[in-house]
């Protein structure tokens, strides 16, 4: 047995853990699990857990449907919130052909494979997201939802009655060693944003997963609901991930170059060039939903257009200033050379994301993809015609017009693979069917009166 | 009070606290040890050394880097390969040797630059014996201790004041390589080859991001245990010695 194994049923054993929680994402991103009590864990443990996979999203295929999902000793966490009398445990799980090969289906082996393709390179990928949220009364969707409270950004008051949810997230998180690097009041009634600090991908995604559950656990104990859809209320922001990127090589930060503009190096600059390039098929995979279209609004903190800059909120990507100097990991001037991508939104899959904008990255760098100049200035301030001007082009408007570039997206394909890629196409699109099926209530009051 | 003639028979020595190697000692090292009323011997070659401490296993070992480093390192294999490995092993060695020691792998619990201060000397010599001695303790499981840390080796549990840590796999590895060895500066490097293996292809941030895991579940009373050395890597706790 290997001593990852022996550490968890010694653990188990140790710290009376009564249930071990597998879990594995589906190809949406949500997490699933099934729970196992602490004596089967050996045999899960040596021999995996075979399941019908055929019912989970994204898995089903036409003639094999068992799988394999195969618990990551590596990955064993004791959950903090769990009854010390009961105390549960979890672990992440591959997911495995019966002959032992990666199952296709599984979007952390997609993630997985784009990690290993750069590491043969040399280089490691870190990625750091900014979870945005809104915290309501209930989830009841027969009606607007509420928000617990009118606090605004920055706000610390009594307003910000979510303020006690937050912080026992925050204690939770911390138990998790999840390090938060920020945390704090959003614009909006009712909105959070928690900022996780880098990790590589792989990790990160897994943390991702594990944040938005301990979320809405921790809300839901105190009676409210937590959710992490893009655009709940319509007069106000919606919540993003803006996403913090660095490649590694060894000690060095590949995105650094002292000596640069900015201090981005060349191969930053290709990398956001690469990015740039595929950002109208890139939305499809960052913002998947319907309503993650209603986020991409002219003059809120989200992006419309296609377009850097240093400094600019407006922007798709900016180069966020680096404080060079300060790092408490005693890392080198300019280890935190970063770019950020404020597309996506928190109700996205973070391992297919991370796998797409990783692949979109190191496409401009392998190309050696010029990075046109940054445009400074507020984007929603200029016309269409301004903007093409610049060669300013817009973000898809909506999951229909993502989808379409997707389809097209020969690097995309590649990234996802094609199991994924035609079950993500064929699913959104049958999503996106049904929404244009439907006769809002925006039309009724409308038409209905006058027409 | 002690001689660095090794010839008496085991069963009639009183009990040996440290074998130096190798004989002849240096002047001040054996003024050291005098002076803190320590049982000593000293081996003049590896195969006395092998002998004496399988006759004084507990005793904790001087090595000095004499000629030089590889003859230390090679001293360390062979009480490795005659399963004397489990004293403690105080290094003594020369300012220029301190790159061989960082790159090195050898199972050294603290070193001493020579011409040593000998406050310091004595100092690190109690930790290394201390830390031999917790080691042995605990009814044969093993333990390892720092301050208010607690790393039980058999069951791979942790605790800090009393308080159980719920640490993965590989969080423990990196607390325990790092307690085994207070005060000792580990590089980035080392780390990754010494608590993941040479195999993994994690680049040095790795260690960055499992020591903050750590310090955030050690919590903030205690964050401080593991320090950062600015521009080498990291170390646990301080070595504190009597001024």
């Amino acid at each position: 047995m290997q001593r990852h194994e022996e550490y968890v049923l010694n653990t188990v054993e140790e710290r009376k853990v009564r249930l071990v929680r597998l879990w594995f994402p589906d190809v949406h991103g949500q997490l699933k699990s099934f729970a196992l009590p602490s004596t089967e864990l050996e045999t899960a443990l040596s021999e995996g857990m075979h399941f019908d996979g055929s019912s989970i999203d994204g898995f089903s295929r036409i003639q094999e449907s068992d799988v394999i999902a195969r618990p990551d000793a590596s990955s064993f966490e004791v959950l903090p919130w769990s009854d010390p009398d009961e105390r549960a445990a979890a672990m992440v799980c591959n997911i495995e052909n019966p002959d032992g090969t990666p199952f296709a289906g599984d979007s952390r082996n997609v993630l997985r494979r784009r990690l290993q393709d750069i590491r043969t390179e040399g280089y490691q990928f870190m990625v750091a997201p900014e979870m945005e949220y809104f915290i309501f009364e209930s989830a009841d969707p027969t009606g607007s939802p509420i928000p617990i409270d009118q606090g605004g950004y920055f706000d610390l008051t009594t307003a910000d009655a979510g303020s006690d949810v937050r912080r026992q997230t925050l204690a939770t998180l911390e138990m998790m060693g999840i390090p938060v690097e920020y945390s704090f009041h959003e614009d909006a009634p009712s909105q959070h944003e928690i900022d996780l600090r880098y990790n590589n991908a792989l990790s990160m995604a897994d943390d991702v997963m594990m944040f938005r559950l301990l979320v809405r656990e921790i809300a839901q104990e105190s009676g409210a609901h937590a959710t992490f859809m893009p655009k709940p209320l319509p007069d106000v922001q919606g919540s993003g991930m803006h996403t913090h990127m660095s490649l590694w090589k060894g000690d060095d930060n590949a995105f650094y170059d002292p000596d640069a503009e900015y201090q981005l190096s060349a191969i930053g600059r290709h990398f956001i060039a690469g990015i740039l390039a595929h950002a109208r098929p890139l939305t499809a995979v960052t913002n998947q939903l319907v309503n993650s279209y209603k986020r991409f609004v002219v003059g809120t903190e989200a992006p419309a257009h296609v377009s850097w800059a240093r400094n600019n909120r407006s922007a798709l990507i900016r180069v966020p200033l680096t404080r060079s100097t300060r790092s408490d990991e005693g890392a080198q001037l300019g280890s935190s050379t970063r770019i950020e991508y404020r597309a996506p939104d928190p109700a996205c899959n973070p391992y297919l994301a991370f796998a797409v904008m990783l692949a979109a990255g190191m496409d401009g760098v392998e190309r050696e993809l010029e990075l046109a100049p940054e445009v400074e200035g507020d984007l929603f301030s200029l016309s269409t015609d301004e903007l093409a001007a610049q060669g300013v082009i817009e973000l898809p408007r909506s999951l229909g017009e993502a989808l379409e570039e997707l389809e097209t997206s020969d690097l995309l394909r590649a990234a996802l693979g094609e199991h994924i890629f035609e079950w993500f196409l064929r699913n959104k699109r049958a999503e996106w069917d049904a929404y244009r099926m439907q006769v809002t209530p925006f039309e009724l009051a409308r038409y209905l009166p006058v027409w | 009070m002690s001689s660095s003639a090794p010839t008496e028979p085991a069963d009639l020595a009183p009990s040996v606290e440290v074998i130096a190697f190798p004989a002849p000692v240096a002047p001040d090292l054996a003024r050291s040890l005098d002076f803190a009323s320590i049982e000593w011997r000293a081996a003049g070659d590896v195969s006395e050394l092998v002998s004496l401490v399988s006759a004084h296993p507990e005793a904790t070992r001087i090595l000095t880097a004499e000629p030089g480093f590889t003859e230390l390192s090679a001293a360390i294999k062979e009480l490795a390969a005659a399963s004397l490995a489990e004293g403690g092993v105080l290094a003594l060695i020369k300012g220029g040797q301190l790159g061989e020691l960082m790159a090195s792998d050898a199972a050294i619990d603290d070193f001493c630059v020579v011409p040593f201060h000998a406050a310091e000397f004595e100092a690190r010599l109690a930790r290394v014996r201390g830390a031999g001695r917790r080691m042995a303790e605990n009814d044969g499981e093993e333990v390892v201790r720092f301050g208010a840390l607690v790393l039980n080796v058999d069951t791979y549990q942790a605790a800090i004041g009393g308080r159980p840590l719920d640490l993965t796999y590989m969080e423990y590895e990196l607390l325990k390589f790092l307690a085994q060895s207070p005060g000792k500066v580990f590089t980035r490097a080392s780390l990754l080859s010494e608590v993941w293996g040479y195999d993994y292809y994690g680049g040095a941030r790795t260690v960055d991001v499992h020591v903050r895991r750590l310090r955030a579940k050690l919590g903030e009373e205690h964050s401080s245990l593991i320090q950062t050395v600015r521009s080498v890597g990291y170390k646990l706790g301080e070595v504190r010695w009597p001024s």
